[in-house]
């Protein structure tokens, strides 16, 4: 059923390229980004960061009738999601965002066919040498750093847990900045870091957090959406969160007590700049804590204290100088 | 290193954790045993969790009853059963393609309901754990065993009750007779399509009580996509334990087990890769099956539709 309907798509894809004509720009001055992600808009990780920095744009540029967002969410499936791409490419939107590492070779084979179009996709740094492909990325090991050095020295019992999704990309990142930065705060504190092999199993990285627990640690950190699980764990055995990606105090308000919070606005602003100026991609950005694309946000309602608080910030401000190195394993 | 796994703190973590992963499965897998033993493949399992994770949420998030919770779970997963039901045995669609039907039906509705109703991830103070008096304060046994919220009991109980149901009931018997030779049940007067449409939506009940105590008594929180391939396990839990309650449990707990090892042995820091540790559940699953394979064979009728000869 699943493949007839794929069949379907496709069939509609290749009638609306047919009679598309090559991707008209809409008029009016309507600036139109679709965006395909693969989880909810609503996961407070990975795809909500993207959907909330579209909507700041959209503010900043003064709503919908100068800035329209099309959107995408659960495309874990790439074929489906090489669909929509192509269909938005199709139907003449501005800027159509892939967010996710997994649409790039679908990017790679859609974007020369619609050389009018700019796309971007991420997190990566490979543009494909392609004129109308942007790239980005999120050094996600500052923030991690920053986080990994709070842990550190919030940490009571001296054992520190953090939960992974894969080894791979912007999660592997992060906890390597995080067991980076809690190492040299404290080289006795002991960071365990388990993958659960999976973005999106809450109960396992539930379970995941339960073992950190277990094994004595009072501070937990996650990346990716399914770490609500791990989150939840937390609260439940009144142990520290740092979260990463987008905000996720709301979830257990007294217990999280920063989060490294990705601000794509920054990029994207950069983007549709050039867009406008007729040029549609060949660029790679970082969001970094230097340009403000990666930001530190504490929670007010945990009580930081001063000289923690201080280190945090002497970290932030050594790692946007360069007299913070993070040291990451070679692999 | 690997010493280390074997410290009292390390082995309690693994087999409370075990017993803590099994419990959705063991409903859902359960559920299905019945299904599959009146000769329904139900592949919608999924979808029925998925549902009935958010109905549980919804319902204790707005009312702040838990058991209204469950109840609008396991209601919202019998109507998704009567759907299987009336396609299944009313229009005889083929079984295994309808229930991928209805998993996406699931996923879908799940998803829209979570953003149009809550719009994003909230967290609902779930079942909390059960003390039983002079059981939970053993030492060791106490934690591996008695240290758990209500819903992990109720699906270990669960396993007892369906073997007692299954096998030494009336009601077991016509199950069983109709998964097996569905002519010679009705030739009896065994109403096939009558006990189809019981284990079915028995099935749909109990996988919808699966979904609540992932969103209700493990998790608290709702999202979209949680389930993330668990009904689909424990569709396979159901052939892995030889369409008997007794193997279901030793399934799941075996496929959980060495799950919550493997987190263990990534925090003890012992050598292994991360992915390797991530597939050991599923290579030993895989291995015990294939070593296991030939023991008993699945009910004649599992996936055949039935239409009465006059």
């Amino acid at each position: 059923m699943k493949s007839k309907l794929l069949v379907l798509f496709v069939i509609l894809a290749l009638v609306l390229t047919a009679c598309g004509s090559g991707g008209e720009k809409a008029g009016g001055g309507t600036f139109k980004v679709a965006v395909v992600m693969p989880s909810s808009i609503k996961d407070l990780a990975f795809s909500q960061s993207m959907y909330d920095a579209l909507l700041k744009v959209q503010a900043e540029k003064g709503g919908e009738a100068n800035f329209q967002i099309v959107y995408s969410e659960n495309m874990f499936v790439v074929d489906d999601a090489a669909a929509a791409i192509r269909d938005y490419a199709t139907q003449g939107f501005d800027l159509i965002i892939a967010h996710g590492s997994q649409y790039g070779s679908s990017l790679q084979e859609i974007a020369p066919d619609f050389p009018e179009t700019a796309f971007a996709w991420g997190t990566t740094v490979d543009t494909f040498g392609q004129p109308n492909i942007f790239a980005y990325e999120a050094r996600a090991e500052e923030g991690g750093y920053v986080n990994g050095v709070l842990a550190a020295s919030l940490s009571k019992s001296g054992v520190v847990g953090v939960v992974g999704p894969i080894e791979t990309g912007d999660a592997k990142l992060y906890i390597d900045g995080f067991v980076s930065g809690a190492r040299a705060t404290n080289p006795n504190v002991q960071v365990n870091v388990n993958y659960i092999g999976s973005f999106s199993d809450v109960a396992l990285a539930s379970e995941a957090a339960n073992t950190h627990v277990a094994a004595g640690a009072d501070a937990l950190s996650g990346t990716a959406q399914m770490v609500v699980g791990a989150i939840g764990v937390a609260k439940e055995n009144g142990a520290l969160w740092f979260g990463t990606q987008s905000a996720q105090t709301s979830l257990a308000p007294s217990i999280v007590v920063a989060n490294q919070v990705y601000h794509w606005e920054v990029v994207l602003n950069d983007m549709i700049k050039l867009i406008n100026d007729g040029t549609y991609g060949g660029k790679s950005y970082a969001l970094t804590l230097k340009n403000d694309g990666l930001v530190m946000e504490y929670n007010p309602d945990y009580s930081i204290p001063a000289d923690v608080k201080a280190k945090a910030d002497e970290t932030v401000k050594g790692i946007i100088d360069g007299s913070v190195v993070i040291m990451l394993p070679s692999k | 290193m690997i010493s280390e796994l074997f410290t009292a703190t390390v082995l309690i973590g693994i087999l409370a954790s075990g017993i803590r992963l099994a419990t959705p499965y063991l409903y859902a897998a359960i559920g299905e045993t019945f299904g599959q033993r009146s000769g329904v493949l139900n592949l919608g399992v999924e979808g029925q969790m998925l549902l009935g994770a958010f109905a549980a949420f919804y319902v204790s998030l707005m009312t702040g009853n838990l058991w209204l919770g469950i109840l609008a779970a396991a209601f919202v997963g019998a109507l998704m059963g009567l759907g299987m039901a009336y396609v299944t045995v009313n229009l005889q669609a083929e079984q295994g393609i309808s229930g991928i039907g209805f998993y996406l039906f699931g996923l879908g509705l799940s998803d829209l309901l979570f953003q149009k109703l809550m719009g994003s991830v909230q967290t609902v103070k779930g079942f909390p754990k059960l003390v039983i008096p002079g059981l939970t304060n053993i030492p060791v046994l106490g934690e591996i065993f008695f240290n758990h919220n209500i819903l992990v009991y109720g699906a270990y109980l669960l396993v007892p009750l369906a073997w007692f149901v299954l096998n030494k009931t009336t009601l077991g018997l016509k199950i069983r007779s109709v998964g097996e030779n569905p002519e010679a049940a009705d030739s009896l007067g065994i109403s096939v399509a009558g006990v189809r449409y019981f284990t079915i939506i028995l099935g749909g009940t109990l996988s919808g009580i699966a979904g609540a105590s992932l969103s209700t008594a493990l998790l608290n929180v709702f999202q979209q996509n949680m389930t993330s391939g668990l009904g689909f396990i424990a569709v396979a839990l159901v052939y892995f334990g030889g369409w008997r309650p007794w193997g279901v449990l030793g399934g799941a707990l075996l496929f959980s087990l060495i799950n919550s090892l493997q987190l263990w042995i990534q925090v003890l820091n012992i050598p292994i890769p991360s992915d390797i540790a991530i597939m050991m559940p599923y290579i030993l699953t895989i291995l015990v099956l294939v070593l296991t394979v030939s023991r008993v064979r699945a009910p004649s009728a599992l996936t055949k539709p039935f239409t009465r000869s006059e």
